[in-house]
């Protein structure tokens, strides 16, 4: 099966007063038709940028992709004119973002809205548009559908916001949507509704979904695969149970120990990632995670590790130390 | 006063506490058109040493509670008793000196400090405005202390704080509120803002410092596994209304109200085997609005084991075990 999505080494920086910081640097991934793949990293990581460049949402100035290829469905959206891409965005990839409140236009009709994308990508009529509308509002879950398409999003709450961006993101039956954050405005009983729901509509109608987020628990409920992003850059990709059972990169396993557990006893105390996140304009040429790093050895500083395999097949890790990782770890669960 | 008399009595003691807010309508003439029910009859008490957690989503009134306390509202009725004095019947001057006692660390370490300000100033003013340390030299000395002790290079005091990290500001958040060595601290989503990362390191900071100086924490959160981490006892908030208050310990591992129940339902587990194993019903429709909020038992719209009486009598706390009260009369 040949992928929907490769990205091929991506190189997405913006030039500030500080200096250039290289927020996406040189990340590959794919993703296949129907899959789910989350990518995890915390703020700064470039998780969103990479996903935006994918969009070519990116503000030039002053961001600009400078290098790599995004091949969807065989076609290089890095090579379409801006026309081309609009049809690609909202069309064939569709969006979701963290803030409904900001990403839907508060001066038009939630029907508006849906039937909006459905004219200028389909060539529908208003009543054809309406019908699908009112079709897709069902979908998502929205009770009473024709009365709310003629509410506006202030008189919406946040998750019945949510549903609606993500009925908007449907509308055009995508082969992929990007979700941002998509629950992290939420609150947890209505997070666990819309993730619920985004990842059975995705099954159903086998979409492809690549969930952005800092939450590891989302992670491990909905994700098949995980790409984990540390200043710009995959240190991990595999399957989820791989990576969530077998690290391979001390980040990773740093991140996992640092969170308390609903399902492990009482810790006496946390173990949490040292020092401060990177200062993306002042990166050297090693591994950007070495200063917090308890692996770190004297090659760390001279360059930085590509993501090789490690583990088993499909199983990536960017550090030097990623098969001893492996055996360590293996060996201190045996003892424990 | 025997030592075993002053640890008996509670800190604080929350009793029938309300916060009503008026809605307005009109541009000529004003007249209130309702109210929102933010905090509608909530009884809690703390112990000396003791950390309350206070969970519940957005809209349930945790924050509203901790504002209260800390003198940011005044209530609509209800008593707040704090080392067994009612905060809200003292004269002025008396309520500053009990300020300095009763702390507050912020959610969102960008927006609580002042940018223009350099920490050393935004740790040093608390200090000077309530006369602790009135000698401007050895107030700069115990503005670098107290930065040591959040675990910050004390020259960061020179610094502003847009050129810390969001980590770090939340350190400098923690130190404005030692500053005044005060005896409790409402801590409302203090480590929510923060990357995973980041929030093991404050978290522990949080922990170290209530043993140093003997705090007393109020810990105000929406993520469970946080607040079963920090607190001894836990008050689950629905809708203005406490429905659930026990040990932590036994709220986590037999939590009797159905929404306590859905919201541990919720939390997804960071173990991609144990979560293909789960069989996950989420809770079905939202919050109700606090303006309107539904007859009788507030649940009820939500609730999988409502029967008809719970659309007619509010259920109260009630003792179902010993320190475990519930407010659902359904459950035994």
């Amino acid at each position: 099966m040949s992928a929907l999505l490769d990205v091929r080494n991506l190189h997405t920086e913006f030039r500030t007063g500080a200096g250039v910081v290289r927020a996406v640097d040189g990340v590959s991934y794919t993703v296949d038709p129907g899959e789910t793949v989350a990518i995890v990293g915390e703020s700064g990581s470039g998780k969103s940028v990479g996903a935006m460049s994918i969009l070519r949402l990116i503000p030039d100035p002053p961001g600009r992709i400078t290098e790599g290829q995004i091949l969807f469905g065989g076609r290089d959206l890095l090579g379409l004119s801006p026309e081309e891409m609009r049809a690609v965005r909202g069309g064939e990839i569709g969006m979701v973002f963290q803030e409904p409140m900001t990403s839907l236009n508060p001066v038009l009709t939630i029907g508006r809205q849906l039937t909006e994308t459905l004219e200028q990508h389909r060539g529908a009529d208003r009543a054809t548009a309406e019908r699908r509308a009112i079709e897709l509002l069902g979908l998502v879950g929205i009770a009473d559908p024709e009365r709310r398409l003629k509410q506006y999003p202030h008189q919406l709450s946040g998750g019945m916001r949510q549903r609606v961006m993500i009925a908007v993101a449907l509308t055009c039956e995508p082969r992929l949507i990007i979700a941002d954050e998509p629950t992290t405005a939420l609150d947890v009983t209505i997070q666990a509704q819309i993730l619920e729901l985004m990842t059975g509509l995705t099954r159903r109608l086998n979409v492809a979904l690549i969930i952005i987020t800092h939450n590891l628990g989302v992670v491990a409920r909905y994700a098949q695969r995980v790409n984990v992003m540390y200043a710009g850059r995959l240190v991990e990709s595999g399957p989820a149970a791989e990576v969530y059972h077998d690290p391979r990169h001390p980040y990773t396993m740093a991140l996992l120990r640092s969170v308390p557990r609903l399902d492990r006893p009482r810790q006496a105390r946390l173990d949490p990632v040292e020092g401060q996140p990177p200062d993306l304009t002042r990166l050297d040429g090693g591994c950007a995670f070495r200063p917090r790093c308890r692996f770190a050895v004297a090659a760390c500083a001279v360059s930085q590790p590509a993501l090789e395999p490690a583990g088993v097949k499909g199983h990536l890790s960017a550090c030097f130390r990623r098969d001893e990782i492996g055996a360590a770890l293996a060996a201190s669960l045996a003892v424990a | 006063m025997s030592v075993t008399a002053v640890e008996s009595r509670p800190l604080l003691e929350v009793k029938g506490l309300r916060m009503h807010f008026p809605i307005s309508e009109g541009i000529l003439r004003r007249r209130q058109v309702g109210e929102v029910k933010a905090v509608d009859g909530v009884d809690f008490s703390l112990k000396r040493g003791e950390t309350l957690g206070l969970v519940g989503e957005s809209g349930c009134g945790k924050t509203t509670t901790g504002r209260c306390i800390l003198q940011l509202e005044h209530p609509t009725a209800g008593e707040i008793l704090y080392d067994g004095i009612d905060i809200n019947t003292l004269p002025r001057h008396e309520r500053l000196a009990l300020r300095r006692r009763i702390q507050v660390i912020f959610q969102d370490p960008y927006s609580s400090l002042n940018p223009r300000m350099k920490v050393g100033d935004i740790i040093g003013e608390p200090i000077q405005v309530h006369g602790l340390v009135p000698d401007a030299t050895k107030r700069v000395a115990r503005v670098r202390e107290l930065l040591s002790i959040c675990g910050l290079d004390p020259n960061f005091a020179d610094r502003y704080p847009h050129e810390m990290s969001g980590g770090q500001r939340q350190r400098v958040g923690i130190a404005r509120a030692l500053a005044l060595e005060p005896e409790f601290i409402v801590c409302d989503e203090a480590v929510s803002a923060l990357d995973v990362s980041i929030q093991a390191q404050v978290i522990n900071l949080l922990e170290d410092l209530r043993e140093r100086f003997g705090l007393t924490y109020l810990f105000i959160a929406h993520d469970l596994s946080v607040v079963r981490h920090l607190c001894q006892r836990v008050a689950v908030m629905y809708l203005g209304r406490i429905v659930e208050l026990a040990s932590c310990d036994e709220l986590f591992d037999n939590p009797l109200h159905p929404y306590t129940r859905a919201l541990l339902a919720a939390v997804p587990i960071p173990d991609p085997t144990i979560e293909a194993g789960r069989a996950f019903q989420p809770v079905r429709g939202e919050v109700p609005s606090p303006i309107n909020p539904p007859g009788g038992c507030v649940f009820h719209p939500r609730c999988p084991i409502a029967v008809d009486g719970c659309r007619r009598t509010r259920p109260e706390l009630r003792e179902l075990r010993p320190g475990h009260w519930v407010a659902c009369s359904e459950v035994n």
